[in-house]
Formats: C-alpha cells, sequence, structure tokens
C-alpha cells in the first residue's frame, strides 16, 4: 500500500458510479462512510455499522458487498456501483421501476440495500426461483417486513430477463 | 366526497415518493450536510445502577480531532423543572434528561458525549472513555419483582385503566362446567428501525436551529427543543421529510436529539449525534409482560367469565402504561369481567410505544387462551370466536360505529380454506413436517385526534397541501396527495404534499394508526374551504353563471368550477382567481373527533388471521408457511399501500411468535444481543406467503373520510395465530413469547 506523507492519509483512486475520485483516505475510514460522510452520497445506508443487514449493499466490480465491512483503503482502483448509479440517466434500473410497482418498500431505508444486492444476485445468476430469491436476499434486513413485494419485485424482473434471454436465442 | 367523485382516493396508486426511495435521493437524519459539521458519538453506561465517581477523558481528549466531551459535569444549562422535560408523549414520571447527574438507573444510559471532526475520531475517541462508578444493586428481571408490582397512580394521559370489573367473575368461573386459568408471558421486543437514530442540529449564526431529527412528531420534538433549552419555538425549527421506520421508538424525542442540540448549543456549531445499533436497544422497548388469563364457558362455548391479570415492566423514573388487558374486556361478548394491570420497576430504560402497544400482546394472550378453551370444548376455534361475537363494547357499553369482523371471519376463512381444517391436533403432515392451522382475532382502536392542514391553489391549478404529519412508512405522502387531488379534481401531478416539517399546521405525533384519518381528513377540510372561496369569488364575478347555485350544487373539476347538473356553467379557475385579483387562494382546515357523538360510539379496525405452520418434529424448527389476513378497516384510501401495511404489521407478528426478544444477563443487568446477528427480526427467509384481504367495511361516523387506520391492525393477532397453529401441529402449548426451538422441544 502506498502511503503518502500527510496524515497517514492513503492515496487511492475508486471509480464510483462511473465518476473516477482521486482521494485520500485514512485507513481506518470504511468504503460506507466514505461516500457518505466525505462524498456526501447517502444513498447507501448505515442501519448497523456490523455487517449485520445490507442497508448499506453497494456494488464493486459488479459483485454486492456489505461496504461497512470494506476499508476503503483496500479496495484501490475499484469500481464501484451505489444505488445513485444504478438509472441510466432519467430511465430507472428495472429493479428500481418493479420496486415502485410492487410497493416493495416502506420506510425507504432499506431499499438502496435491497436493489443494490438484488441487482449483484440477478448478476450472480443462481436464483432461479422464489424459494431462491428469498433465501439468497436473506442477508438484507427490511423491518418495515416489505418481504413478499420485494420477492415479488425481484421475481418480475428475473422473469423479463429470462424472456429477453429466450426471445434473443 | 362520495365515492362516484374520487378518481384516486381508494385506487391502488403508486407511492408518491417511490422514485426518491428507489434512487437513493430521499434524505434521512443524517443524511443533511452542513457547513463545519460536528460529530457526535454517545458513551453509554455498562453497569445497571450505581454513581459515576469519575470519569477518565484524558486519552479520549488527546485523540486528534477531538473537540470536546460532555458529561454531567459540563453538559450546560437546561430545565430543572419534570414539567419541561415532559413531551407530548411522555408518561407519568422523571423524564430521563441525558448527562444530567451522576446518578445511573439503567444499563446503556448515556453518561458522555464526545464531539469531534470526524465521525471516525468521535467514534474512536468514545472508545476511550472510561467510567469509573460505585455499583448499586439492580434488577432486570421482572419475575423478581412481579410481587412489588403495583397499580400505577398516576394515569399515562391517552390510555384508558382497565374497566371496572363487571358482573360476578369470580363466582360465574367457579360455578362454569369449563374453566381454566393459564399463564403466559410475552418478552420484551425492540423496535429496530433500519434507519438508526439521529439528529443532525445545524446552527445559523444568531442562534437559530433547524433539527433534523429521528422522530414521529417534529412539533413535539420542536416543543421539547423549545421547553429544555428555553429556547424561542419560533427559533426551533424541526424536520423529519423522511424517517427510516420507527414503530413507536419515534414518538417521544430520543437522547440524541437534547445531545445535539446541548453541544450544538454549547460549541455554537453544527452538530450530528447518530446512535450505534447498539445503543438503539436502550431506547425502549416493548415491555416484558406476565399474563394470568382466566376463561370459563358453558357445554357449548358461550363464556361465562373472563378473568385477565397482567404484570409489566417499566423504569426506575418513568411510569410507563399501556391498554394491555383492556381488550379482554370488549373483544367477546361476557357478562363476567374482570380486568387488573400492575407495573413493577426494574434497572431498565422506559419502554416506549411499539407498534400496537398493549394490544400485540395482550390481545395474544386472550386469543391463545380462546385456542385453549375450543381445544378443551372439542369446537371450532373459529365458530367459538363466531358465538361469543361481542356487537356492542363491553367495557364502556358503547355501540361500535361499524365493525365488519363476522366478513373478516368469513372471507379470511374462505381464502385459506379453513373448512378443511382437522380439528384434531397432529392430524396433518407432509413428510418430517407437522402441518397447524390457527386462527385468531385482531383488534386495534380507529382514532381520530385533532390535526389542521393548509391547502394553496395557485391560478395555474397547482394544488399543495401541507400539515406536520409525518411518514414512517406507511405511506402519508401519497394519500394526502390522493385526497387533495379528489377533493378538488385535479390529476395527482398537479398536487404535491409538504409533510415533516414543525413549521406546516399543527399535527399529533404519527402513531397509533390515526394518520390517515386525523391528517387525511384535515386535508379535506382544507381542500373544502378553498372550494368553497373559489365559489364565493365566482359567484361574484359580474354575470357569474353560478350566481343563483348554490354549494352542495358546484363541483370542481378539470381546472373548473361549475355545476354539477349543467357543466356548461362553470367557469376555470383562473379566470375566477383573475377576476378577484389573485393568484392563489390558501385556506386552512381541520379535522377532531366528536364528542357527543364520542358519547354513544366507540371504533375498532378488526381482524381475522389465519395461519398454516410447518414444524420439523425432530429439530422443532417452525416455519411460517402462510397467512390469510382479512381486515375490517373503514375505507381503504390506496390499496397497495394499504397492503404494505398490514404485510409489515403481520410479519413483525411473526418475529413476536418466534424470534424476538431481549436476552438479559441479569447479573450483570445487561441486554447480551444488542445486535441484528443475536436479536432476530424476520428475514426474507422466515417470510413466506402473505395474503391481505380488506373487506367492505362502510362507516360514516369514525372519521369524515370513513378511514380507521391500518399501521397497527396487521401485528394484532399474527402471533396468537403462529402459536394456536403450532399447537395445532405438535399439541404442545408453548405460553412463552418467542416459541423458540428449545421451548417447543421440551414442551
Ligand atoms: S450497515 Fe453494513 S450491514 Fe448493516
Ligand atoms: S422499507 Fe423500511 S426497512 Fe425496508
Amino acid at each position: 500500500m502506498k502511503q503518502s506523507a500527510v496524515n497517514g492519509k492513503v492515496p487511492i483512486s475508486l471509480v464510483i458510479n462511473k465518476v473516477r475520485h482521486e482521494l485520500d483516505v485514512e485507513p481506518w475510514v470504511t468504503l460506507l462512510d466514505l461516500v457518505r460522510e466525505q462524498l456526501q452520497c447517502t444513498g447507501t445506508k448505515k442501519g448497523c455499522d456490523q455487517g449485520q443487514c445490507g442497508a448499506c449493499t453497494v456494488l464493486i466490480d459488479g459483485q454486492r458487498i456489505n461496504s461497512c465491512l470494506v476499508l476503503a483503503v483496500t479496495r484501490d482502483g475499484a469500481e464501484i456501483t451505489t444505488i445513485e448509479g444504478l438509472a441510466d440517466g432519467a430511465d430507472l434500473h428495472p429493479l428500481q421501476t418493479a420496486f415502485i410497482e410492487h410497493d416493495a418498500f416502506q420506510c425507504g431505508y432499506c431499499t438502496p440495500g435491497q436493489i443494490c444486492s438484488a441487482a449483484g444476485l440477478l448478476r450472480e445468476g443462481r436464483a432461479h426461483t422464489r424459494a431462491e430469491i428469498r433465501e439468497y436476499m436473506s442477508g438484507n434486513l427490511c423491518r418495515c417486513g416489505a418481504y413478499t413485494n420485494i420477492a415479488d419485485a425481484i421475481e418480475d424482473v428475473l422473469r423479463q430477463r429470462v424472456s429477453t434471454k429466450e426471445a434473443a436465442e | 366526497m362520495s365515492s362516484a367523485e374520487m378518481l384516486h382516493v381508494g385506487r391502488p396508486i403508486s407511492r408518491v415518493d417511490g422514485r426518491l426511495k428507489v434512487t437513493g435521493q430521499a434524505k434521512y437524519a443524517a443524511e443533511y450536510p452542513a457547513a463545519d459539521l460536528l460529530h457526535g458519538c454517545v458513551v453509554s453506561s455498562t453497569i445497571a445502577a450505581g454513581r459515576i465517581i469519575r470519569l477518565h477523558t484524558d486519552r479520549a481528549r488527546a485523540m486528534p480531532g477531538v473537540v470536546e466531551i460532555f458529561t454531567h459535569e459540563n453538559s450546560g444549562k437546561a430545565a430543572r423543572q419534570d414539567e419541561d422535560w415532559r413531551d407530548d408523549i411522555a408518561p407519568p414520571g422523571h423524564p430521563l434528561r441525558p448527562l444530567h447527574s451522576d446518578r445511573i438507573q439503567f444499563d446503556g444510559q448515556p453518561i458522555a458525549l464526545v464531539i469531534a471532526e470526524s465521525v471516525e475520531a468521535a467514534r474512536d475517541a468514545a472508545a476511550l472513555v472510561r467510567a469509573e462508578c460505585a455499583i448499586e444493586p439492580h434488577c432486570t428481571q421482572l419475575e423478581a419483582k412481579r410481587s412489588q408490582a403495583y397499580v400505577p397512580p398516576e394515569k399515562r394521559s391517552g390510555i384508558p385503566p382497565p374497566s371496572d370489573p363487571r358482573g360476578e367473575p369470580e363466582q360465574a368461573f367457579a360455578q362454569a362446567p369449563i374453566k381454566f386459568s393459564r399463564e403466559y408471558r410475552v418478552h420484551a421486543e425492540h423496535h429496530n428501525p433500519m434507519e438508526m437514530f439521529a439528529s443532525t442540529c445545524v446552527f445559523e449564526p444568531g442562534g437559530k436551529l433547524t433539527i433534523y431529527d429521528k422522530t414521529q412528531g417534529s412539533q413535539n420534538v420542536q416543543s421539547y427543543v423549545a421547553s429544555v433549552f428555553g429556547l424561542k419555538p419560533a427559533n426551533v425549527r424541526v424536520i423529519n421529510h423522511y424517517v427510516g421506520g420507527a414503530f413507536g421508538s419515534g414518538l417521544r424525542p430520543q437522547p440524541q436529539l437534547f445531545l445535539a442540540v446541548m453541544a450544538s448549543l454549547a460549541l455554537k456549531r453544527s452538530v450530528r449525534v447518530a446512535l450505534t445499533r447498539t445503543q438503539m436497544f436502550y431506547l425502549g422497548y416493548r415491555p416484558d409482560t406476565f399474563h394470568t388469563v382466566s376463561l370459563a364457558s358453558d357445554h357449548q362455548g358461550t363464556l361465562l367469565s373472563i378473568m385477565h391479570d397482567a404484570v409489566a415492566e417499566t423504569s426506575q423514573y418513568e411510569d410507563y402504561q399501556e391498554a394491555l388487558v383492556n381488550w379482554s374486556g370488549l373483544m367477546y361478548r361476557c357478562d363476567n369481567v374482570k380486568l387488573s394491570y400492575q407495573l413493577a420497576k426494574l434497572n431498565k430504560a422506559t419502554p416506549c410505544d411499539m407498534r400496537a402497544p398493549g394490544a400485540a400482546n395482550g390481545v395474544t394472550v386472550l386469543e391463545c387462551a380462546m385456542d385453549e378453551l375450543a381445544h378443551e370444548l372439542d369446537i371450532d376455534p373459529l365458530e367459538l370466536r363466531k358465538l361469543n361475537f361481542a356487537s356492542m363494547d363491553g367495557n364502556t357499553g358503547k355501540q361500535f360505529t361499524s365493525k365488519a369482523l363476522d366478513a373478516c371471519y368469513r372471507e379470511g376463512a374462505a381464502a385459506f380454506g379453513w373448512s378443511g381444517r382437522r380439528r384434531e391436533p397432529r392430524a396433518m403432515r407432509d413428510g418430517h413436517e407437522l402441518i397447524g392451522w390457527g386462527v385468531s382475532t385482531g383488534t386495534w382502536e380507529a382514532f381520530l385526534q385533532t390535526a389542521s392542514a393548509r391547502a394553496r391553489l395557485t391560478d395555474d391549478c397547482k394544488l399543495e397541501v401541507s400539515t406536520a404529519a409525518s411518514d414512517i412508512g406507511p405511506g402519508t405522502w401519497t394519500i394526502l396527495t390522493q385526497i387533495g387531488a379528489d377533493a378538488l379534481g385535479l390529476p395527482l401531478e398537479a398536487v404535491s404534499a409538504r409533510i415533516g416539517d414543525s413549521t406546516l399546521p399543527a399535527s399529533p405525533v404519527e402513531g397509533g394508526s390515526w394518520t390517515a384519518a386525523s391528517n387525511g381528513s384535515a386535508v379535506q377540510a382544507a381542500c373544502e374551504a378553498v372550494k368553497h372561496t373559489l365559489f364565493k369569488r365566482a359567484q361574484r364575478m359580474a354575470n357569474s353563471p353560478l350566481a343563483d347555485a348554490s354549494f352542495e350544487h358546484i363541483e370542481v373539476k378539470s381546472g373548473g368550477i361549475g355545476r354539477k347538473d349543467d357543466p356548461r356553467r362553470s367557469l376555470s379557475i383562473a379566470e375566477v382567481m383573475h377576476a378577484a385579483d389573485l393568484t392563489e387562494i390558501v385556506e386552512d382546515g381541520q379535522a377532531s373527533a366528536d364528542p357527543e357523538q364520542a358519547k354513544r360510539y366507540v371504533s375498532y379496525t378488526n381482524s381475522a388471521v389465519f395461519a398454516e405452520v410447518r414444524v420439523d418434529e425432530e429439530l422443532g424448527i417452525v416455519r411460517v408457511a402462510r397467512i390469510v389476513c382479512a381486515t375490517a378497516a373503514g375505507r381503504i384510501l390506496n390499496p397497495k399501500t394499504a397492503r404494505s401495511q398490514i404485510l409489515g404489521g403481520v410479519v413483525m407478528g411473526i418475529g413476536m411468535a418466534l424470534h424476538e426478544e431481549a436476552m438479559i444477563d441479569h447479573r450483570l443487568g445487561k441486554i447480551m444481543n444488542h445486535n441484528f446477528a443475536e436479536y432476530h427480526v424476520p428475514a426474507h427467509a422466515d417470510v413466506d406467503d402473505i395474503e391481505v384481504i380488506f373487506v367492505d367495511e362502510h362507516d360514516d361516523k369514525v372519521s369524515p373520510l370513513g378511514v380507521k387506520g391500518l399501521g397497527e391492525i396487521g401485528i394484532v393477532g399474527t402471533a396468537a395465530a403462529v402459536a394456536n397453529a403450532i399447537f395445532h401441529a405438535t399439541g404442545k402449548r408453548v405460553r412463552d413469547f418467542p416459541i423458540t426451538i428449545d421451548k417447543l422441544l421440551a414442551a
């Protein structure tokens, strides 16, 4: 790890939602606190700060991960997508649309984590049934209890993907 | 408004704030930026009772970035009288004053606040503060204090104490052919909203404060801050646009609020204090309760006597109270009823209303007892409930404004397939899993609180409706928009709601399921007043086509005002306003309960909950395979968000039935499972199929909108339905909630 001379901060470079950031970061700063506190990107939520709730889920190089458990300096060079980066301009990501349509949230606080986690899950390609969705989404707690609607939303997008794929084949 | 005029109300409209929430743009209390913001981290007590001898802060102070450390020795000026600390929701007693003295009354009590330039510095320095304490004896165990329980001498405002006994309950019990007394317990539960409590106090030169607080009532917080710190209310503005869940934990101002404001005033800088997940476990909780329920009936199942005695925990400093046993006197018809409710003081924080406070636990045990009675009588548990249907409130002798509970029983049973149930336990099985079906009734009071709202219609036909309500998740933003749109015949896009700001028209805290009825009716009244003014203005115009019309004959729609019977006789809103030299019409509206009606009527939301569980016979693992919840709640403003309310309540009910419980090491007086890994809230895998039914219920008395409210009812009855299903599956009766594997295997 390269260490800069000033204040023991470490220079890193992160691409966050397609924008490159050159940052000097203290080695004890988590990725979650970096985006929320230093970059004012507060879409990513803190629900426990202990890796137990999934509210802070982001995609690092496409993989879903609890950003409260990641020290930012360990991801120098990574490409990070947060909830703010999922939509394509004004066009929402299909999961975002499906979450609205199925009322897959109430207070909305777990929602960015749920959606990022679902995006990661779709990419993993291992959920084929509702039971599998429920199992693989179990790291994302929702105290408002929107689970059945969240599963509906994800199932919906999963089905759209399968049918577009079949149509393409 | 008749249903014919409602284009938006009653329709499953997606949340108007949905886009903000799915894109991460909705801002919560800890997410507002401020120049030169300081960060606070709370240091909590690690003993349950005693005195602070010394707080060692030197090492913490030496940490780079630390600005100040507040303790009881330098906590600054605050009000001296309990009165000034009492918020709208406070129970009788001495409200907690953080950092007030050296006295410690519960584990987790805030004892210091570290203020630093960064979150990390505050957090790391807080870990270095060491408290030297004189430990005193403590008690955190309800069973140990049960014999010293007392009837609270001062009643909590808004909470009816148990009604006086009626008939001859003891004698009827003694003479009845079928009877039993059972002991139940429902352990303490924690709200655990996903958003952690936080306050961002923005300090403006001149001393004005704007506080972004996680609260269910911006005005409750505003008046608390003003009175505790002796500030002019006009200098304190509280904003809570989005609240990441609360379930009651945000009804009262929480310690991080006091601490953030105190530090901000002392340092003359903006300060944010956010709690940790562990600290959230000390903000209040659903109290641990013991219940003795005695039921007696004749051989056919007609109830002859109901007795329900309960003991609940409270703190050393306040007498928290909820309506815990009252339900047992009103849910079923019975002439002989005796209810009692006592408190016992423990070294814990004061409990705090949690979703359906009193009913979620009180109704659960009554409904388990009803299931036991049905089993004793060998009759269908649903039939037993129907047989004892109460058509008036036995506690008060008043009529119900409506009660479509029979439809809930009927429609819920049909959707569930209840008629296919075999009565005897252990009769259904699928491989290694035993299957059981259980039922419960649920009920919650429907309140109408005094609330105000403002409606502002501009000449370009845009409407803004505002009230200082909160939206902790139920969809307040959305329903107020719908109500406004229908009241003035506008498309949804033309209407915006403003809530979550203490400067808006007066509103009660969001709780008790009363927001839709109260704030919704106030918005409707404000829009009606706008319509009235518009009509008056229209009549005054030269050659007005409405000159001879009366208010009842006119309608406002599609940007115009005209006669209902002759749409050609109309004027556009813009022309009416311009003729009167106006660019907008602003009017206020109010809603409040009718005291005359309250002398004769009471209002309740009712439900029937059906549950199917699958129990692994060897491992004791319980899965809730499906729930059908049929609810009678008057008019449903938005079936989509309404359904979500019920789903959320049901999920929390599953938690109450199977998972949720604070575990305390009584030797230390400490909660041991104060995190999400060890305090299990239901997760995706725990929640399978939930069907929500709203039965038709017309109620023109409960509120001007005919709405009863939905925030609580979903949880009431769910835990009992699950417990009764577990009995039906296994033949084992566990009377101690949550029904965990160990208890089930040992039963
Ligand atoms: S905040 Fe990261 S898992 Fe909870
Ligand atoms: S929507 Fe509130 S926690 Fe999931």
